[in-house]
C-alpha cells in the first residue's frame, strides 16, 4: 500500500504551499510587489476557487452547469449583508456566503438535476439570470446600483480559502464518493446499474461546488468598494466555465492553471481595451482548435511525478490513487 | 426441485403511449439457474431487461425478488437488493481504471461518509484500502489483475465484456442478468466466455439470466430457455424443446408456405 508514500507527497505539498503564503504576505506587507500586481494576484485567488468549484460540477460530475455566477453572486450579497448590514466579523461573512451558496445550490440542484445536457445548461443559465434580476430589485441590498463594502479581503483569507478549496475538493475527488461522481459522469446508466444513487451524488458535488463558489463571492464581494447585480451577469458564468473547459475537463490542476493564465492575459489585455475580447477570443478559438482536450486533459500535476516512481504500467490518471 | 424462485414475474408489462412493448410475461427463475432468453430483434428482450433492473417502471403486472416486491424501485436501490447485469453495447466508466471499475461497484460497502473522506480520517484509509484489496482480489478471478492500472477503453473487447461482467458480479448479486454478453465475438472469446459462465456459477452462489443470439452458447450453457416475441413469451422449455417448437421456428424463419 501506498498510503504512507502518497501522504508524505500530500504534506510536503502542504508544507510547500503554506510556505508559499507566508513569502506572499511578506512580499504584500513590506510592498515589495506593487498594488496593481497584488490587485491582480487576489482576482487570480478568486479566480481559482471559482475553477475548482465548477471543475467538481463539471470536470467530476458532469453536470453541465454555467449558472456559477448565481452562486457567486449569492455568496457575494449574503456576505456583504453579513459584514456590512450586521456589522459582524468577515470570517462570519465567509462561511455565512459559502452556506447561503451552499442552500441555493440545494434548493436548484434538486430539481435541475434531473435534466440532463442542453437541458440542464439552459435551466442553470436561467437560475444564474433569475439571482441577478432579484437581486436588482432588492431595496435592501441597493438595487441596481448596489451596496457598497468595505475592502476586507486580505490575503491571509484569500490564500487559506484557497487552500481550502482545494483540498476539499481533492480529498473529495480521491474517494469512493468522488469515484462514485467520476462514474456518474462516465455513464450515468450503468453508474444507476452498480447501485450508485447517481441523483444524491450529482447533489452533494453541486452543493460543495456552490458552497466555494459562494466563498468566493464573500472574497470577490470585499475586495471591491462596491458590488452590483451587473458583475454577476453570465458573461462571468462563461468565464468560469471557460477556465474549466480550457484547462481540460476532470483535471483540478488544469482548472487552476487555466485561472491562473487567463487571469494574467486579460488583466494585462486591460490596457487595450479595444483588442482585449478579440485576442482573448481568439485565444480560446485557437487553443479549442489545436488542443481541445484542454491544457491537461485528464491528468494532474501530480501524475507527472509518479510516472517516473511506477514503472508497472504506469499511472494513467490520478484518480487511482488512494490517499 | 422444491426450492422457492428466486425471480417471480407476474403477467409484466409495459406500453409506449400505445405501443405494447412487452406484454403479460410470465417467468420464474429458481436459484441457481441458468436460464436463457432469446428472440428475434426488436422481440422486447431488452426492454424485459430495463424492467427488471428498474430503468422502466412496468405499466402492468408485478416483478418479485425473493418475495420482495421490485415494481417502481430506483435502478441502484433494485440493484442493493441484489439484481446486477451487464449492457448489450458494453457500459464501462471508460476514463476509470480497471480497479476504479471494480471499485465502483463496491461502492455501497464503503462505511465512511463524505466527511471522513474529506478530513481524512483513519476510516476513510482502512475502508479504502479494504475496498482496493478486495478489487484487486476479486480482479485476479477473471486475469485481469495484470491490467489493473489500464483506463477501461483501453482495453481489448473481449476483455472489456469480461470487466463488465465482473463489475456486476462485485456488486454481489443474487440475480445475474447478461445482455447478450457473446454479442462481437469471434468463436474463441466466445469459447472463452462459456468457460467463464462455467466459472462464476461454480464460485458465486448465482442464478443467471442470459439474452443471446448465438445458439451455439444458448443450447450449450442454459438448462431452460425462453422465447419472447413481439413483446410476448411464446415458448419455454429446454434447450431440446426449444429447438423442435414450432412457434420458435416461425418466430425466426417466418411462416411454412403450404
Amino acid at each position: 500500500m501506498n498510503i504512507f508514500k502518497t501522504a508524505k507527497g500530500f504534506w510536503t505539498s502542504i508544507v510547500l504551499a503554506v510556505v508559499f503564503g507566508i513569502v506572499m504576505q511578506f512580499l504584500i506587507t513590506g510592498e515589495i510587489i506593487n498594488f496593481f500586481y497584488v490587485n491582480t494576484l487576489y482576482f487570480i485567488g478568486i479566480n481559482i476557487i471559482l475553477a475548482a468549484s465548477l471543475h467538481l460540477i463539471i470536470g467530476i460530475t458532469g453536470q453541465f452547469s454555467i449558472g456559477h455566477a448565481g452562486f457567486l453572486a449569492v455568496g457575494a450579497y449574503a456576505s456583504a449583508i453579513i459584514t456590512m448590514k450586521l456589522e459582524l466579523p468577515f470570517g462570519l461573512g465567509l462561511v455565512a456566503g459559502g452556506v447561503a451558496a451552499a442552500i441555493a445550490g440545494l434548493i436548484i440542484g434538486i430539481p435541475t438535476l434531473r435534466l440532463k445536457g442542453d437541458y440542464l445548461a439552459i435551466a442553470t443559465l436561467g437560475f444564474g439570470e433569475i439571482v441577478r434580476i432579484v437581486f436588482l430589485n432588492i431595496e435592501y441590498v441597493g438595487g441596481a446600483s448596489g451596496m457598497t463594502v468595505t475592502q476586507l479581503t486580505t490575503w491571509p483569507w484569500l490564500f487559506g480559502s484557497i487552500l481550502l478549496t482545494l483540498l476539499v475538493i481533492r480529498n473529495f475527488t480521491n474517494s469512493t464518493h468522488g469515484r462514485a461522481c467520476i462514474s456518474v459522469r462516465e455513464n450515468e446508466i450503468a453508474a444507476d446499474a452498480m447501485g450508485i444513487n447517481t441523483t444524491y451524488y450529482k447533489v452533494i458535488a453541486f452543493v460543495i461546488g456552490s458552497f466555494f463558489a459562494g466563498v468566493a463571492g464573500a472574497l470577490y464581494a470585499h475586495n471591491f468598494f462596491i458590488i452590483q447585480p451587473t458583475n454577476f451577469g453570465f458573461l462571468k458564468s462563461f468565464d468560469i466555465l471557460i477556465f474549466v473547459v480550457l484547462g481540460g475537463l476532470g483535471s483540478m490542476s488544469g482548472a487552476v492553471l487555466a485561472a491562473i493564465l487567463l487571469t494574467i492575459v486579460s488583466t494585462f489585455l486591460q490596457s487595450f481595451p479595444e483588442l482585449r475580447m478579440i485576442i482573448y477570443s481568439l485565444v480560446l478559438v485557437l487553443m479549442m482548435i489545436y488542443r481541445p482536450q484542454g491544457l491537461m486533459g485528464t491528468k494532474e500535476l501530480t501524475s507527472f511525478f509518479k510516472i517516473g516512481k511506477s514503472s508497472k504500467g504506469g499511472v494513467t490518471h490520478d484518480k487511482n490513487t488512494v490517499a | 426441485m422444491t426450492k422457492t424462485p428466486l425471480l417471480k414475474v407476474n403477467n409484466a408489462g409495459i406500453r409506449f403511449g400505445g405501443l405494447k412493448a412487452v406484454s403479460d410475461v410470465n417467468l420464474e427463475l429458481k436459484q441457481g439457474e441458468l436460464v436463457g432468453l432469446i428472440g428475434p430483434n426488436g422481440a422486447g428482450k431488452t426492454t424485459f431487461f430495463n424492467l427488471l433492473t428498474g430503468v422502466y417502471v412496468p405499466t402492468e403486472g408485478s416483478i418479485e425478488l425473493d418475495g420482495d416486491k421490485l415494481n417502481g424501485l430506483a435502478p441502484y436501490k433494485i440493484t442493493k437488493k441484489g439484481i446486477s447485469r451487464t449492457f448489450q453495447n458494453i457500459r464501462l466508466f471508460n476514463e476509470l481504471s480497471v480497479l476504479d471499475n471494480v471499485k465502483v461497484a463496491y461502492h455501497s460497502l464503503a462505511k465512511h461518509s463524505i466527511m471522513s473522506s474529506i478530513l481524512r480520517l483513519p476510516k476513510h484509509f482502512s475502508e479504502e484500502k479494504y475496498m482496493e484489496e478486495k478489487a484487486i482480489e476479486f480482479l485476479k478471478i477473471f486475469s485481469l489483475d495484470n491490467v489493473l492500472h489500464e483506463k477501461a477503453k483501453n482495453l481489448p473487447y473481449g476483455q472489456q465484456r469480461r470487466l463488465e461482467i465482473a463489475r456486476a458480479l462485485a456488486a454481489n448479486p443474487k440475480l445475474l442478468l447478461l445482455d447478450e454478453p457473446a454479442a462481437g465475438m469471434n468463436p474463441q472469446e466466445t469459447e472463452e466466455l462459456m468457460n467463464l459462465i462455467a466459472l462464476i456459477r461454480k464460485k458465486f452462489d448465482l442464478t443467471i439470466l442470459l439474452i443471446e443470439h448465438d445458439m451455439l452458447l444458448v443450447m450449450g450453457v442454459c438448462e431452460r430457455i425462453y422465447v419472447l416475441d413481439h413483446g410476448q413469451l411464446i415458448a419455454d422449455g429446454t434447450p431440446e424443446q426449444i429447438r423442435n417448437n414450432p412457434k420458435v421456428i416461425e418466430a425466426y424463419l417466418g411462416e411454412e408456405v403450404s
